[in-house]
Formats: C-alpha cells, structure tokens, sequence
C-alpha cells in the first residue's frame, strides 16, 4: 500500500493541492505567489467572456463530438462483424487512422478541407455543391474536427468489436424464432449487452474531450496560414474568431502566454470539478440505467 | 489509516512553500576593469541558417574573450526559457524574439535589471532610437538590452502595379483602397485571383499591430489602460478596413487567403504574385531573393491615414532582445556578451548583413560595411524615423494586443455589429484583464 500511496500523493495529491492553491493567487510563475481571494473565480466567472466562449466550444465538442465517435466506432464494428469474408483486412484498415499521430493527421486534414485548394470541395463541386470554408469559417471549424474525430476512431471500434463479438449468440436465435425484427434484437440485445462497454467510451470520451487541445491547437494554427510564425503557435490559438478555442487551450494561454498562472490555475479547477461531477453523474444514471447490476 | 492521507496532505502543503520560485537577486556588480570569466549558458530562438550565423558572432565574441566559454543552444522559445527560469534553472542569457516578455521579465526580476552594468560600462543608450529604448525596458527597469529590430512596410509588386497603370506605390490609406480594388482580378464567377491587398487583419503580417501606425491610434494610455475606445483613431482605421473588406466580399477573402501557402513557406502569396501590395517585415527582402528572385517587387513606408501625411514614412517596430536571468551564476560574463551582441559595431552589422534585420544602434546603421540595396534602405529609414512606434510593454504580454485582434476579426466578418459601443466594451475588458495580472 505505501508506494501506492507516495505514488497518488506526489503525482495526483500534491499537484491538486498545489493547483487548489494558485488559484487563490496571483501568481506568475516568476514571483512568489500573493493571496488574492476570490479574485481569479471572480474575473473567470464575471469578467472573462473568453473564458465562456471556450467553455461554451468544449461543451459543443461534448456533446456532438463524443456521440458522433461513439456512433461512428458502434457502425464500423457492427459492419465488420455482420462480415463474411474479409474482417481482418477491412479492421486493419478502419485501424489504421487511429495510429496516425494527431498532429499529422490533423494538418493533412486541413489541407484536404482546404476550401480553395482542397480536393473535398473539388469533388464536392463536381456535384454542383459550393463546399463550406471548413476550417476557416468559425460555422464549420468544429464540425470539421468532429469530421476528423469520426475519422480516427479505430481505438473505440476495437473495444465495441471485442464487445460485439461476446454477445451470446443463443440470444439472437431465439429472439429470431420470437418474430424479433433486427432493430428489435439490435434495442433488446446488442445494446444492453453493450452496455458497460458503451459508458466506458462515454466516461473516457468526456473526459478527453474536456481536455480536447492538440487537434483544435493544431487546425487553428494551420488554417490561419501562419504555421511556422516565430511569435509562437499560441498565437493563433482559436482561429476563425475563437470558434475553436476549447477551455484547455484557453488556460494554456492564460497561464503561459499572458502569465496568469493563478488564473490558469483556477480555471484547471473548475474543469477538475466539472470532471469529476460529469463522470459521477454518468456513472450513477448507468446504475440506474444497469438495476445497480454492476 | 486515515492519518496517512492526511499527513501526506500536510507534507504536500509544505512543499507547496519549497517549489514556489524566488527570482529577486542581488546585483553585485564588479568594479570596473575587470575581465569577466568563466562559463556561460546562451538560449536563442533562431534555427537552421539564421542560427548558423549566431554561432560565427558567438565564435568572434569567444575569440575577443578567450576567458569566457559560451554554451549556445538554439531553437528555445519564450514558453520553454519562462519555465526552466521559474524553476531556477534556465540560460544565462536569454535572447528572445518578442518584446511581449519585457514588461513580466522586467517587473517579476526573472531578467535582472541591467542599469548597474550599463552605468558602470558607460554604455550610452542615445545610440538607440527612443521606441527601441521603450520596447526594452518597463516602468524604469531596463532589465533588456535590443539585439536586432524588426521594421513594417509595404510590399508592392511592380510587375502588377504597372499593369494596372501604377509607378509608384500608395502614400494614404485612400490611395492604397483605391489601387487595391483596381488592382484585383477576379475570375468571371466573382472568385478572387489576384488581390490588390488582402484588408483582413489575421492575414500573415497584416494585424493590427503593424497597421495601427498609419493612423497613429494608441493602445494603451500612460496609466496603462486601453485607449482603444477613446481614440477616435481606432474607429477610423476599423471603417476603412470594413469598407474594404465588404467590397472583396468577407466569404471571398476568407476562401481567397485559405488557398494561399503558409506564410513562412515558399509558397507565400506575394512570392507567388497572388497579392500585389503586403504588409510584412524587412527579413521579406531577403526571403524574395532567396525563394522568389524572378518577382520584381519595390518596398515603401506604410501608407497613412489621409489627413497625416506629415507623418509618411513612420511605422511599426518590433526587435530581438536578450536579458541576464536572475539565476545566472555568472552575471559579469553573461552582461560581457550581451554587451557585445547589442553595442558591438562589427557584431551587430555582421549579424544583420546575415539575417537581414535592422542594426539597432547608430553606428551601425552608419557604418559602411552594412550591406544596404534600396528596398532594405527603406525598411531602415522607417527605423529612424521619430514617429515609427511600437506596442508598449505590458506584464501581461501580448494579452491586451490579442484581445483587440479578436474584436476587430469579429468586427471585419460581421459578428461584431456596433462598432462604438464594441471598442468602449473592449476597454472595459482589456483593463479588467490587465488588473488581473498586475
């Protein structure tokens, strides 16, 4: 039990205690911190309209961007299960994207989105379609990470077919001989048997997407068209107007490029709080979802 | 057992008192005469054939101190030296590519305050234009000294210019709309082909920070407040923007600088003749006639505003500069350096003649080693010019900048209507987040 211990106390206890308090500080990485109250929850909660802006982004990709993946991952395995020949090649590939590294999957996405140069909105106008501006129009910026979030969802799709691949095949037989249609036995026996598999990628999607930084850091920067800027990539953070300015990239910003890093601190605990009350309340409407059977 | 958590907790609030970092120093200065020696740390951000030519200055300042041994690492940005000095390690010296640090570094102690060695050295700090003396130092504490300068101008391309009938590039800013709509072409469906000038102001170096000068607005006022809202300057410079803006259309731009190359790539837009007339900083001259010497360009002052014309040929700048660390353990060598990178004549026109910025100090920009054709002529006529300003220094960096960037962003694509009571609104958000990190 006691490396256990040192372990969550160095690496978990001690940097949410420390993070509890710098957000009661003034504090800039540079000085020794100076108390400051309520100050930095006041400004984040009355003053800084960025911040709910960023706020109002993560929960957009909350709630659009986990269901969309969840989906996504749920279709491509339930297709490559109902497979008679072929599974291994076409899992391999729907694998795939998932071990490109965001960052580059990320910029080739932008490219290909590209609303001028980009062959999307090529193909798209063979159709006679005008193609949105992607990722430079602050209406299509999240959905096009939503787009790329759908793309690379191979981590998902493998624990959905483990899943999938476990439910009793008994079940289906005899709801067939019942007269069960397929959307009967998909309603009554795939998703019940998938359910703890489903609140898993819920409670992890959450929680990433919460954190969601690198694709939105690395789109925004790309779009703006000044990629390699010596000013820094936190520049361009949120480019078109902010629309991609989730709430982990605005405390990096106000942590590291403006040095409110009592402030950053204070918005890190309340994205903690909001975490942690998210996961509580998804886990308890499961047990009422499951008859507290797990 | 439920002790244990608790005394963890307790161990871990005392830790919190032990990892908190402590940047006040004391500056002992050593008499004057005395030959610094020793080892020292240097960061810089430069990479590739920029760094090469930091590592010939640094070779010539070891063989004119052959007691002081420099360790040069390169590509280090601001975020990276913030965070080893706050953890009391870091460089010696820091030389860094934004003045945005200058207000934090200098009031927080973390880059020591650099009077005592000027004082002692004579340095004379009038061989810097007054913005350059401005731009490194904050509320009295010169805790930086400028390295290199960066100047803004306009780019013309003379090939287009003449097609359309133009010899001379534009002086006003009702000059500069007037040959930007005559100069852009557009396809029969109304996409852009060739802009005249790009008026969207998150576009490359177009931002408002460079543009603001050609209508003198302020940004901040003595008592560093935002002086946005009240500078009828301000609303002047958002209008022609916005009737620019909405004659290309706003979805056009958009679409049109989307399918531009990067910036920093050889695929710039004006290397490609895509844009005739740019904002951008003396180092483009030697880009061009790197990447795109076939492109016939000329470089000129910013335009201004029409009823300025007194004031043609100011414009923005902006510079590299280095500092001491408050954690240097060798403050005397790592001050030797810096005072040979910054003051040095046969240095400084060195280093500019191989990355092709501005030489800051007078006897630089008069030397006659300094290789100087007419477009960068230009860029260093704006240098010295006594109305070429800067964004003053703030301890909370670029912030203030950043955040009237977005309402203006937001006002040019039409998010934000009201433009009168967006700038007084702005003030009021600038200030309370400036309160923040004072």
């Amino acid at each position: 039990m006691a490396p256990a211990l040192i372990g969550i106390g160095v690496f978990f206890l001690y940097p949410l205690l420390a993070a509890v308090y710098f957000s009661f500080t003034r504090f800039d990485l540079l000085t020794v911190p100076e108390w400051v109250g309520l100050r930095n929850y006041t400004y984040l909660f009355t003053q800084d309209s960025v911040a709910g802006k960023a706020a109002l982004n993560t929960l957009w990709f909350v709630v659009i961007l986990v269901p969309a993946r969840m989906l996504a991952a749920l279709l491509t395995s339930m297709l490559l299960v109902s497979l008679k020949r072929g599974g291994g090649f076409f899992r391999t590939i729907f694998y795939l994207p998932a071990l490109a590294p965001p960052v580059a999957a990320t910029i080739a996405f932008v490219f290909l989105f590209n609303p001028a140069t980009g062959p999307v909105n090529e193909v798209l106008s063979w159709f006679g379609v005008d193609g949105p501006l992607w990722f430079d129009s602050p209406d299509w910026s999240k959905p096009s990470l939503v787009l790329l979030g759908t793309w690379a969802v191979g981590d998902l799709m493998v624990i959905f077919l483990a899943a999938l691949l476990d439910v009793p095949k008994p079940l289906y037989e005899a709801a067939s001989i019942d007269g069960a249609n397929a959307w009967q036995r998909f309603v009554h026996i795939t998703l019940p048997s998938l359910s703890p598999v489903l609140m898993f990628a819920a409670v992890t999607g959450v929680i990433q997407t919460l954190q969601y930084f690198t694709q939105a850091a690395v789109a925004a920067s790309v779009a703006s068209g000044t990629a390699t800027t010596g000013g820094g990539i936190s520049s361009t953070f949120g480019y078109p107007e902010n629309s991609t300015l989730t709430y982990p990239l605005h405390l990096y910003v106000s942590g590291f490029r403006y040095y409110d890093m009592g402030y950053a601190n204070a918005l890190a605990v309340v994205l903690f709080l909001v975490a942690f009350a998210v996961t509580l309340v998804l886990l308890r409407r499961f047990r009422a979802f499951t008859g507290g059977a797990r | 057992m439920p002790r244990r958590p608790l005394t963890l907790a307790a161990a871990a609030v005392l830790l919190l008192a032990a990892c908190t970092p402590g940047t006040e120093t004391a500056d002992d200065v050593a008499p004057a005469g005395q030959e610094a020696k020793g080892s020292i740390e240097f960061w810089h951000f430069f990479t590739d054939r920029e760094a090469k030519a930091i590592d010939d200055a640094i070779a010539k300042f070891e063989n004119a101190h052959p007691d002081i041994d420099v360790n040069v690492t390169a590509g280090q940005d601001d975020a990276k030296m913030l965070q080893a000095i706050s953890s009391g390690k870091g460089p010696d010296v820091g030389l860094s590519y934004s003045t945005d640090i200058v207000g934090k570094f200098c009031s927080s102690g973390a880059w020591r305050d650099l009077t005592p060695y000027i004082e002692r050295d004579k340095v004379d700090l009038d061989q810097f234009p007054e913005t350059v003396r401005s731009y490194t130092s904050y509320h009295d504490r010169r805790c930086a000294m400028p390295f290199l300068a960066d100047v803004y101008g306009l780019y013309y391309n003379k090939t287009l210019l003449a097609q359309a009938g133009y010899t001379a590039p534009p002086k006003t800013m009702t000059e500069l709309a007037d040959m930007a709509k005559k100069l852009t072409k557009r396809a029969p469906d109304g996409t852009i082909e060739v802009a005249g000038y790009v008026p969207l102001l998150n576009f490359y170096e177009n931002t408002p920070q460079h543009i603001v000068p050609g209508w003198d607005a302020k940004w901040l006022t003595a008592d560093e407040k935002s002086a946005i809202g009240t500078d009828p300057q301000w609303a002047a410079m958002l209008k022609w923007h916005k009737d620019l803006v909405d004659w290309y259309g706003y979805d056009n731009l958009q679409k049109f600088t989307a399918g531009l190359g990067d910036e920093w790539s050889a695929d710039n837009a004006f290397h490609k003749g895509k844009i005739a007339m740019s904002v951008d900083g003396e180092y483009r001259v030697a880009f061009l006639t790197d990447q795109a010497p076939d492109v016939d360009f000329g470089t000129a002052p910013l335009p201004v505003a029409d009823d300025q014309a007194d004031r043609y040929g100011a414009g923005f700048v902006t510079g590299n500069i280095a500092g001491i660390s408050a954690n240097s353990k060798n403050p005397e060598a790592a001050w030797a350096l810096i005072e040979y990178l910054t003051t040095e004549t046969d240095s400084i026109v060195g280093l500019s003649n191989a990355i092709k910025n501005v030489p800051t100090t007078a006897d630089a920009l008069a030397s006659p080693d300094l290789q100087v054709d007419e477009k960068f002529k230009v860029f260093l006529d704006i240098f010295e010019h006594p109305e070429t300003s800067t964004t003053p220094p703030n301890a909370s960096g670029p912030k203030y900048v950043e955040m009237a960037q977005e309402y203006v962003n937001g006002y040019l694509s039409g998010a934000n209507k009201d433009p009168a009571s967006g700038l007084k609104d702005l003030d009021t958000r600038i200030d309370q987040a400036l309160e923040l990190g004072r």
